[in-house]
């Protein structure tokens, strides 16, 4: 098992402008990767020998409203290869945060690297709004396809009604029937 | 219609077509397949033997609404479900009955205030007949719902009543004249 100071440093050095920052006291150790080199660090996360980070756990996309930024959270997991002699080893793990601007978010896809991101960066899509390039589908995944806004943003605002169904007590005040 | 009763020969039944039909609805209710949320584990729960919807010959659940009674709406109501509940409840032949099972059914339940997708109450998409409140309600609570509308099935009538028709139309000059 490679400690998470050893998984930044070798990222690090592989790749010195791409890392940001790291958070590596963190409950979930993290480093940062700027947007435009995420495709790149992505692949040699999962092909690099040492590394072999072949499974993405999850993709939790965050409102960083105060700063004016949206980030996306990749847990990522090397499943240890399993033999006769090696009986169990631990996996590494480390998690890669991207941020992007909050009024045009866009982050390069990694469906390419790993097929399980699709339908996470197609959640990610529906609820955040961030827009994933050169992702093989990406449409909303649980709201309506005529859906406005996205709802998991901090300063989203309730539909007051949705297709003549009335969504909140204002719609009433709004539209008196008697 | 005592008197009459027992003066002929065996298999002569005296009733009231309102008794004869009622009775047969009453006891034969089949409800419709649809569980959509937690709500439903109540309702399989209900069926099973232990609470045995079936002693209140309302135990035949159809997959189909065309071979429907009831539509037990068993949990969250989505918007993007609402349209298609409502399509099932036009498929139904009459005479049909809904029950609202649950708090969100009933009015927006735990998700009013903060469920930007849920319908506050399945009652502004379809009519209701009965709600049955609890998150989950028990299904005993359901059970009971049964028999309410078993009551409501009991009471209902053919032909129209002349003092509810005379009143009805009182009301309606009523409404007219304000």
């Amino acid at each position: 098992m490679m400690s998470p100071e050893e998984i930044c440093n070798l990222l690090k050095q592989q790749f010195p402008d791409s890392i940001i920052t790291a958070g590596l006291d963190a409950n979930r150790p993290y480093v940062t990767v700027a947007a435009d080199h995420w495709l790149q660090v992505a692949r040699f996360l999962r092909d690099d020998d040492r590394l072999r980070m072949g499974f993405l756990r999850c993709i939790s996309a965050i409102d960083l409203l105060a700063d004016d930024k949206l980030a996306c959270v990749y847990d990522l997991m090397s499943v240890p290869p399993v033999s006769a002699t090696q009986v169990m080893t631990v996996p590494h793990l480390i998690a890669v945060r991207v941020e992007t601007d909050r009024n045009a978010p866009r982050i390069p896809s990694v469906a390419s690297v790993w097929p399980a991101a699709d339908w996470h960066e197609r959640e990610a899509y529906d609820m955040m709004g961030i827009v994933f390039d050169d992702h093989p589908d990406l449409r909303r995944i649980l709201c309506p396809d005529d859906w406005e806004g996205y709802p998991l943003r901090k300063d989203y605002a309730f539909p007051v009604e949705y297709h003549g169904i009335p969504g909140t007590t204002e719609h009433e005040l709004m539209n008196p029937r008697h | 219609m005592s008197w009459i009763e027992n003066r002929f020969e065996d298999g002569l039944i005296m009733t009231s077509v309102d008794w004869a039909i009622n009775w047969g609805r009453t006891g034969s209710i089949w409800p419709m397949t649809f569980g959509i949320a937690c709500c439903a584990i109540e309702m399989m729960a209900v069926g099973a033997s232990r609470f045995d919807i079936d002693r209140f010959g309302a135990g035949a659940f159809r997959a189909s609404p065309r071979q429907s009674d009831l539509m037990i709406v068993a949990g969250t109501v989505t918007y993007k479900m609402a349209s298609r509940l409502k399509r099932l409840y036009n498929q139904m032949p009459g005479p049909k009955y809904v029950m609202a099972m649950g708090a969100s059914t009933v009015g927006g339940g735990p998700y009013f205030k903060h469920g930007y997708h849920v319908v506050k109450g399945v009652d502004l998409v379809v009519p209701v007949d009965i709600y049955v409140p609890g998150c989950p309600p028990r299904p005993e609570a359901l059970l009971e719902g049964v028999m309410r509308l078993q009551d409501k099935i009991r009471h209902e009538r053919r032909a129209k009543d002349p003092v509810d028709e005379q009143n009805r139309q009182q009301l309606e000059a009523a409404l007219d004249a304000v």
